[in-house]
């Protein structure tokens, strides 16, 4: 009870009982406004704003599902018990998480409770006149008085305020005194900052629903249609339908690349990477075009990045009788950096049995001690191709998507290879190696090059950049344009002498205040006649 | 050509630690020098050239009447040792600059494209912006640990982080290589000289009573306002490297921002920098608080380009090692 009011007070909810506390009762909009107030405290900020960084931490320990699928089946497989926890506590998708999502949406929620009232007082500020002179000018953190003789009160004032005025400052004129503000664009750089981070969280809010990403492997000499079909994978956002597609093909003429050739140290580093592609838009001409690593195409607004490049080596494969049952160039996938390459061969159809190969591609070969092979360089320089063959049923007609890029070999059995009599085949270009068994043959034809393109969409990157240009722009208003406020009073003595006094005031940090004022006062005075010094 | 530049610039950067060391004693010499003598004694505190523009009272002669400030008394104290290291470490800088340049004339590109080359851009910036700020704040207290950072990250990078001069691999053919970096660079300087006031900063708070080692350092409130407009500037340098970098990655791998382990860290540190900003106009966090968030905002820095760069997985895989 609050000991200054009578004891027999009643404060309009009953008689107090014993273990009542002296707090005052919230309604709901009572603790509503107690929780708003606590939310959008700068302590809370500071806290949400720790937690956020603490929180983003274990999400680079952990692979994500985002940045690296691979590393997440991996996890599970090494760490099976470790990973049904974590995968519990959404860690293989911390960015997108709840716990995580939650902090940085208080956060901005706290963000905006303090920036929308912030933003209106601010308003009010710029259309308001600078505060009355302080009574003790010598009171405030940096002060200076100087003598001035024979100066009447009416040119100090007047001079000031136009002094003033010309340095940007806004004046308030009382009768002896002048008043004036300047800075006001820090607190606007700072509302800028923090309304512009809203920006970029709504425009990524956004975007995320609107983009998609896909991928699509092309071979020399192939083309790709942007549908949806064509793609190898595909990732769309919560809100895309088919029809943003825009219609536009592209066509891969040649793939060039550089390899290191002279610097012993970096022998067969790749260089450069060039895709040179035909792009046709509906109604137009093809159009020459080429796609680097640092320098995507755009195009029917998406962006189109090279991302990988690899060997595909054309494979023909004929019956017994001569026929062609297979005839394509097959994408190898890249293992190593000399472009050592896996890849998988599928012949359902034409053949007496179903055959599936599996093999490696060597662009520059390297036997080894072993009798195996490795890749020496990543340039074609010799070739080999090894391949081991399987008959038997592929499992292509059980309606169970299997990927192009692997082979299921538990239902098969091995022709060649190293379990079976035939050993692996090895094939250099314009070779052709009999399968046993009758099965037919084999022939390395070609090889040419594949690249493996990103195409993007993005709505809103555009925004997302006007908004993170703001943010810059904003924090260095906000923080490193001085807000001042500048007094000069005219005082009379008793005696007859007079003196001008000059005083600043800084909102914030502000090193060079003093400095401000003395320069003030100096230029002030010497325009009266007065010579600053002694 | 290529290997006599290469070796010239390992001569350089050899002698650069050598003359360093010296210079690291001799600042080691200068602070005992600091803790015994007794900041009471006349002309040791009001030196003569004592706060070189810290008033800021410049222009006419003597301007008249009653004056106030409350600008900190940085520095102010010099013994002969002060000035002997600061000589050599100008010298030491020099010399690590020319390493660095014929680093660069050797490889034909900027000298910063994998971890030893970071470390010896990065060390050279930081020593910059400690010689830099010299100009108008003394800060040759610092010198011990600024310059004895130095030497340790230099020793580990020539050491541990060496590498031959190699080509650029495609994914780093571009301008965004000369800008993103070498802002990242400089705002490594930047925190590093605030976490070094702060570091001081701490220790004087706490000595601020028992009147114990750094007494002619200046006092907790100028440390801590200098550290700040430090970290001030560190965190618009990495503001720019955060966007800067996403522009690049939008460019070379498709997507502005994925969380790769490297971005993850930069967004930490800005996060943890932010928060020191913001703690500095929270009631009670001022002080040693923050000065301890600023600590913890460089170690993110140092863990970043350290352990991040060797052994976490991600995209940023440019150590060469």
């Amino acid at each position: 009870m609050d000991s200054s009011r009578p004891s027999d007070h009643v404060d309009g909810r009953g008689h107090p009982t014993e273990n009542d506390i002296t707090q005052p009762r919230l309604g709901v909009v009572g603790y509503a406004r107690f929780v708003w107030r606590q939310l959008t405290s700068m302590r809370t900020a500071l806290f949400l704003l720790l937690l956020l960084a603490f929180a983003a931490v274990p999400g680079s320990l952990v692979p994500q599902r985002s940045a690296d699928p691979n590393g997440v089946v991996q996890y599970r497989t090494d760490n099976p018990e470790l990973y049904r926890v974590l995968d519990a506590l959404q860690v293989f998708d911390t960015y997108s998480s709840v716990w995580f999502s939650s902090i940085y949406l208080l956060l901005f929620i706290s963000l905006i409770g303090c920036v929308i009232p912030r933003t209106r007082h601010h308003f009010d500020a710029l259309r308001a006149a600078p505060p009355r002179t302080p009574a003790r000018l010598k009171r405030l953190p940096a002060f200076l008085a100087v003598d001035a003789p024979g100066i009447t009160e009416k040119d100090a004032v007047e001079s000031a305020r136009r002094l003033l005025r010309r340095l940007g400052y806004r004046v308030r004129v009382d009768s002896a005194s002048v008043s004036a503000e300047r800075g006001y664009l820090r607190e606007t750089g700072n509302l800028v900052f923090h309304g512009a981070l809203v920006g970029i969280l709504v425009a990524v809010a956004i975007g995320g629903g609107f983009s998609y990403t896909g991928q699509k492997v092309i071979v020399e000499g192939q083309a790709f249609s942007n549908v949806l079909g064509n793609y190898d994978s595909f990732n769309p956002g919560r809100y895309f339908s088919d029809d943003v597609l825009a219609p536009y093909s592209i066509r891969l003429d040649g793939f060039d690349a550089e390899y290191e050739e002279e610097n012993i140290d970096a022998y067969g580093q790749p260089i450069d990477f060039t895709a040179s592609v035909t792009t046709t838009i509906p109604g137009a001409d093809g159009q020459p075009a080429s796609i680097k690593v640092n320098e995507p195409l755009r195009i029917g607004g998406t962006e189109v990045y090279l991302l990988g490049n690899g060997y595909a080596p054309w494979i023909t494969v004929r019956d017994a009788d001569g026929e062609i049952a297979f005839s394509q160039p097959v994408p190898f996938l890249p293992q190593d950096g000399n472009l050592t390459s896996l890849g998988v061969v599928k012949v359902p159809d034409g053949l007496t049995d179903q055959l599936g190969m599996i093999g490696f591609f060597y662009p520059t070969t390297l036997p080894l001690a072993s009798g195996a092979f490795s890749s020496s360089h990543p340039d074609l320089r010799d070739p080999t191709l090894t391949l081991e063959a399987y008959r038997g049923d592929l499992g292509l007609d059980g309606g169970i998507p299997r990927s192009a890029y692997s082979l299921d070999t538990d239902a098969l059995t091995q022709v060649a290879g190293r379990t079976s009599e035939t050993p692996t085949l090895a094939l250099k270009i314009g070779d052709t190696v009999e399968l046993p068994d009758g099965l037919g043959s084999v022939e390395l034809s070609e090889v040419k090059r594949f690249v493996s393109l990103d195409i993007h969409h993005d709505p809103t990157q555009t925004w997302v950049f006007i908004f993170s240009v703001l943010v810059l722009a904003g924090l260095l208003t906000g923080l490193f344009i001085p807000r001042r406020r500048l007094w000069v009073k005219f005082v009379a003595g008793a005696d007859g002498t007079s003196t001008l006094e000059y005083a600043g005031l800084a909102r914030g940090d502000d090193p060079t205040l003093m400095a401000a004022v003395t320069a003030f006062a100096q230029k002030h005075a010497a325009g009266l006649g007065i010579k600053v010094g002694e | 050509m290529t290997a006599t530049l290469v070796s010239y610039s390992l001569l350089a950067v050899w002698s650069a630690m050598a003359i360093y060391a010296l210079a690291f004693v001799a600042f080691t010499l200068d602070l005992a020098g600091r803790a015994a003598r007794d900041p009471r004694q006349k002309g040791v505190v009001e030196g003569s050239e004592a706060a070189s523009g810290g008033s800021g009272t410049s222009g006419g002669a003597g301007t008249t009447v009653v004056q106030r400030t409350d600008a900190p008394s940085v520095g102010g104290y010099s013994s002969r040792w002060a000035k002997v290291a600061l000589a050599l470490t100008i010298i030491a800088w020099l010399l690590h600059v020319t390493a660095t340049v014929f680093r660069g004339l050797a490889a034909n590109r900027v000298p910063w494209a994998n971890m030893f080359e970071f470390s010896l851009t990065a060390t050279a910036l930081i020593v910059g912006v400690f010689l830099a700020v010299q100009l108008w704040n003394d800060l040759r207290f610092l010198g011990s640990y600024v310059i004895g950072f130095v030497v340790l990250a230099l020793g580990v990078a020539t050491v541990n982080f060496y590498v031959d001069v190699v080509p650029l691999p495609p994914a780093l053919q571009s301008a965004w290589l000369v800008i993103h970096v070498f802002v990242a660079s400089l705002a490594t300087g930047f925190f590093g000289l605030g976490a070094a006031l702060s570091i001081v900063q701490l220790i004087q708070s706490r000595r601020e009573a028992t009147k114990g080692l750094l007494r002619l350092v200046p006092a907790p409130d100028g440390l801590e306002n200098l550290a700040y407009r430090l970290n001030l500037v560190g965190f618009v340098l990495w503001t720019f490297t955060l966007m800067a970098g996403a522009i690049w990655a939008e460019r070379a791998w498709g997507r502005y921002w994925g969380w790769d382990t490297k971005e993850v860290w930069t967004f930490i540190i800005w996060v943890i920098f932010a928060g020191y900003i913001h703690a500095r106009a929270t009631r009670g966090w001022r002080g040693s608080r923050s000065a301890v968030l600023a600590i913890i905002g460089f170690s993110a820095v140092v863990f970043n380009f350290t352990v991040v760069n060797l052994f976490f997985k991600g995209l940023h895989a440019y150590s060469g090692l």
